[in-house]
This record gives C-alpha cells, structure tokens and sequence, in this order.
C-alpha cells in the first residue's frame, strides 16, 4: 500500500496480513506512517496505490460505514450528550437493529465490559477506565469483523493502564475478535499483540511474534525500539565475530572475514562478578553508574578498552546488590546470547 | 478588599447604572396618568398599555413583528448552520476567504444595505409584503448565526464525528446525531439574537414595509406624530419579552451568549 501527503510518502509499500482472531500490533514511533495506516484501514483516507481487503471483500474506496469496522479512538471519542447505553447502541441503530435487540445486545456487552450498572450514566460521569470499557464495547457490539484500537490506553495512569491491557487481551482472546492494535508504546505492544509489526518511515521495518522481535530483531531500528539494547559494532574474523573486550565469539553462520557486524546483547544477557566467572566470554570493567529497580538492578559499565555497556540482573531480597558505582567488575555472556542484528 | 478589586466593582456598578437609567425613566412613563410624556409622571394609570393592547394598529405591528422575526430567524439559520458547517470543514483556500466576509452585513451601514434591498424588491414587487421584511432581516441576521455556531464547531472535536461514520453512521447522520445535538447552546443563542436583531429593526424596514408596518416602525411614527406614553409603554412590553426570551437562552443555551459574546 501506498499513501502520499505531498511530497511525503507517509505509506511507502506496506504490505500486511492479520489473520482471523489475531491481534497484530502497528508499533512505531509518531511519524511512522502508523496513523496513516490506521486511517487507511478504517476508511477515513484512501490509498493511492494498493487495496484494503475484509476478508473477500475489496474495501479500499469503501467508506467508513460500509466496513463493518469498530474503532476505539485515542481519547474515545464518546459522544458527551449520549447515556452509556445510547452510546453503545449507536451503531446498531445506524444498522436498523429493532429495539428490542439493541436493548438485549447492549445489556450483554455491558456485562462483558463489566459495566451492568452504568447504562444510564452520561459518559463525564465515568472514570477514565469505565469510559474506555464503554468505548470498547461500542467498537464491539456490532460484531465487526475487524476492531480497530489507536493508542487507547494512553490516557490512562500507570496502573490502570496495566489492568485495561490485561483485560483487553482476555476479553479479545475470549471473543475471538481480530484485531488491529495501534502504539508507540513498545512495552504495550509485548504485552498484548500475537504479532508485531514495527514501522519506520512509512515501511514495516520487522514483522513477528513479540519474542521473536524481541530476541532477533532484523535492524538497528527494531533492535534499539524494543525494550534495552546494547547495539556494539563488532567485526568478521576467522568465522567468528568479534565483540570489542570480550574476543572472538564463534557463530553458526559467519560473514567474511573484515565485514562489520552489528551485534546486540540485551541488558539481562549480561552477567556480573561472581557469576560472570563462569561464562566463556568475559571482560573487566567499571560501575560508571547503578540504578536500583526493584525487581532489578541496571548497571552501566564501562569496558577497559571497549564501549559502555548496560546490563540488568534480577535482585533477590536476601541477597545484597553484586557491585556499586565505581566498583571494578567482571562482566560476561553466555555465546548463544549474542544476537547478529546485521553483518 | 484589594483597591482593584474596588475600582473594578465601582466601574461595573456605573456602567450598569448608565445602562439601567433609562428604565427607570421608562417604567414609571408608561404607568403614567398624564397624555404626554412627562417625567415625574403625576399620577398612576394602565391606560397606555390598555391603549396599546386594544388598538388594532398596535397589534397587526407586533403581530406582524413576530411574524418577521420568526420567519427571518427560521431562514437566518437554516442558512447559517450549513454556512458555518461549510467553513469550518473546508479545505478550499476560496471558502476560508469566504469566512472573512461573513460579518459583511453587520460592517456594511443598514442605511446601505436598505436601499440596495429597496431596489432589488421594488422590482420583485415585495415592498410591503412581511416576508419581504424576513428575508432581509435573515441577511442580517446571518452573520450572528455564522459566527456562534462557526465558533463551536471550531471547537468541537472532529474525532466523534469520524467515530460515528466509523460506527456505521452517514455523514449525515453523524451530523444530525452526534454535532448538532452538542451545538444546541451556541443555536440557542445564535436564533436569539437573530430573533432579536429582527425584532427591534427599524431601518430595513422603514424602506420596506410600506403600509404594513412593524412595530419599531410603528413606534417611529408614534413618536413623529403623536407622542404620547404609548411608546413608553410597548418599551417596556419589549424589554420584557426580550428579558423572557434571555432567561430561556440561559436555561437552554447554557452560556453560549455569555461565552461568544465575552471572546471565550
């Protein structure tokens, strides 16, 4: 698919595939080309090259009423002079529902958002959470056969946010309900997604499963816009590469010899002191700065002669913090690890 | 109290004196006993307003006046929410210069604007007719409607209206059920002052009504001829009506006036 705002090409050839009752995730940065997509889909932008398809049905010139689409929109879009459950009988009436069959279907969908007893409330009267479950099942009442979510959770504070995520997956799993899921939250899209798409520049940079993005992430791009990353710069040599401090680490797959290689090494791969000395590949180093998580502990280390390095350990609660800023430290790695992002 | 707070308050106090002295002289005049006007009026009498309601001059001019101004209000917006809709969507550079002129009635001297009507109607053969008074008045009415439901739906969020469309909505129905409703108070609002504006015209329809008269019409004669407290009287039937009509705006309008008419 193709889509040009001017001179922009905010689509330049996305090609995409969800599959029936998955949940995909369009993960990118804001200027991705995500939104643009999103609208595309939902019918609110036509593509310039491409088609949008609905299972058999060509819906690329369709507009948004003819899709058979349900969209939970960034701040919900709720309409403010409409009862919860006027809201989510709109769009049944708009599909000439009798009344009796709006009444039923939206007292159903409100027992599924757990919500049985706010019918009659307007939305202002509704927590942030409550207003986002009403959205939600506006989008769904209808039985679309698509559901649309953009960036719905980002109004929400932390905590409730983690909830409505859970929730979200359980009730989209339960339903069977395919799903396009749209974020720059990489975290989010872990969480919730069967698959992840990730965008830059208008282009699917990676598409796969949340691990596999996750463990074997196909750029710099991926690599550094899913979770921690250490991205070193390495070499070819002997059919091993190269990894500044550490030596040589031999691969299965191996490129010729003098070629860069871009390696990763997530923060968890790495181990520190005690532990270290038993990993093959070890280097020395310096704490140049300690963070302590709770559920871990993220050092930054600078390596004798090599870059700076971050890792991350579990911290049990009997067991004190294995090093401290300014603390000269053993670092290490185990080879299958080590991640060949390119080379 | 801060001496701000107290130069602000007497301020308020003497505008508002300045504004409500006239009634006081008014009121009284049109409980007035005597057959002309004079201030203190010597003793008290309804016969103005029994004199008013009972002549059946009076009466065709309000009667005629409500007629006008309803009709023009009608048209005033069935014209104006569509206009402002237009401008508030459009991407069209013409339309958004369009936007600049709708004032245009309201900058232009009635006086003007009065005789190029004249002229026009004179040759359709519509002096004299009410509904000829309505659709000039609509003109002028037009850039009240314009610019208070322009200014909502400037405000309004166009992410419900895409929701509605996405939900299975026309744009139509999107329209009539999701944005007309939340811009009920900015019509409230723009229909009042329409009506109004209308209500109380006096130069477009000096030049258009002819034989049948409206009533701020009817009122100018009133006062070039006779000069009686009749005129006072009807005043005070007029601000009443208005002040009726003010207290529903704010009952159903929810401060739309207040808001458009202070900026914000």
């Amino acid at each position: 698919m193709e889509k040009r705002f001017g001179t922009v090409r905010a689509l330049a050839g996305v090609d995409l595939d969800v599959a029936e009752g998955e949940l995909l995730t369009i993960l990118g940065p804001s200027g991705s080309g995500k939104t643009t997509l999103l609208k595309v889909v939902a019918g609110f932008e036509v593509p310039d090259e491409g088609t949008v398809r609905l299972g058999a049905t060509d819906v690329t010139v369709a507009p948004p009423r003819a899709r058979d689409v349900g969209m939970v929109f960034q701040n919900y879009a709720l309409f403010p002079h409409l009862t919860v459950a006027r809201n989510i009988a709109f769009p049944l009436e708009m599909r000439r529902v009798p009344r009796d069959e709006i009444a039923r279907r939206v007292r159903e969908v409100l027992e599924l958002v757990e919500l049985p007893h706010h019918a009659e409330r307007l939305p202002r009267q509704l927590s942030g959470g409550q207003q986002q479950r009403v959205a939600l099942a506006r989008a769904i009442v209808f039985n679309p056969r698509l559901l649309l979510l953009d960036e719905p959770f980002g109004a929400l504070d932390r905590k409730l946010r983690e909830q409505m995520q859970l929730e979200v997956r359980r009730l989209q799993r339960r339903l069977k309900l395919t799903t396009l899921f749209i974020t720059h939250d990489q975290e989010e899209a872990l969480i919730l997604s069967d698959r992840i798409a990730v965008m830059e520049a208008g282009r699917i940079a990676q598409l796969g499963t949340p691990d596999e993005l996750y463990a074997r992430p196909a750029t710099r791009f991926v690599a550094d816009f899913l979770g921690e990353s250490n991205l070193i710069e390495g070499a070819w040599q002997g059919g091993a590469a190269v990894v500044p401090g550490f030596g040589p680490v031999p691969l299965p797959a191996p490129g010729t010899d003098g070629a860069p290689a871009l390696l990763l090494l997530r923060p968890e791969a790495l181990r520190i002191g005690a532990e270290a000395q038993s990993l093959p590949l070890r280097a020395e180093g310096r704490v140049v700065e300690s963070v302590f998580l709770g559920v871990s502990e993220k050092f930054r280390v600078a390596l004798d002669g090599g870059p700076e390095l971050l890792a991350r350990l579990p911290l049990r609660p009997s067991q004190p913090s294995p090093a401290r800023e300014g603390d000269r430290v053993a670092l290490g790695f185990a080879p299958e690890d080590l991640h060949v992002v390119r080379g | 109290m801060p001496p701000g707070r107290l130069l602000l308050g007497l301020v308020a106090g003497l505008v508002f004196a300045f504004l409500m002295l006239p009634l006081l002289v008014v009121f009284p005049i049109s409980v007035s006993s005597a057959s002309y006007l004079q201030f203190p009026p010597p003793g008290f009498s309804w016969q103005w307003y029994e004199r008013y309601l009972s002549d059946p001059v009076w009466m065709a001019a309000t009667w005629r006046s409500v007629k006008v101004a309803a009709l023009a209000t009608l048209m005033a917006v069935l014209m104006g929410v569509p206009l402002a809709f237009a401008l508030a969507r459009t991407r069209l550079r013409a339309l958004r210069l369009l936007d600049r002129f709708v004032a245009a009635p309201v900058i232009l001297p009635t006086i003007v604007l009065s005789i190029a009507i004249y002229g026009l109607f004179a040759r359709l053969q519509l002096i004299g007719e009410w509904y000829g008074i309505a659709i000039a008045h609509a003109v002028l009415a037009l850039p009240f409607v314009v610019i208070l439901v322009g200014a909502a739906l400037r405000d309004f969020d166009p992410a419900q209206e895409q929701a509605a469309m996405g939900l299975g909505a026309t744009w139509w129905q999107a329209a009539w059920r999701v944005t007309l409703p939340q811009l009920r108070p900015s019509l409230v609002a723009a229909s009042f002052l329409a009506f109004v504006s209308s209500f109380d015209e006096l130069v477009v329809a000096m030049f258009l009504s002819g034989a049948a008269m409206t009533l701020p019409k009817k009122m100018f004669d009133n006062i070039m001829l006779e000069i009686d407290p009749t005129i006072a009287a009807v005043s005070v039937l007029q601000i009443l009506l208005v002040g009726v009509c003010l207290g529903l705006v704010s009952v159903f309008g929810r401060g739309a006036l207040t808001r458009s008419l202070g900026g914000k």
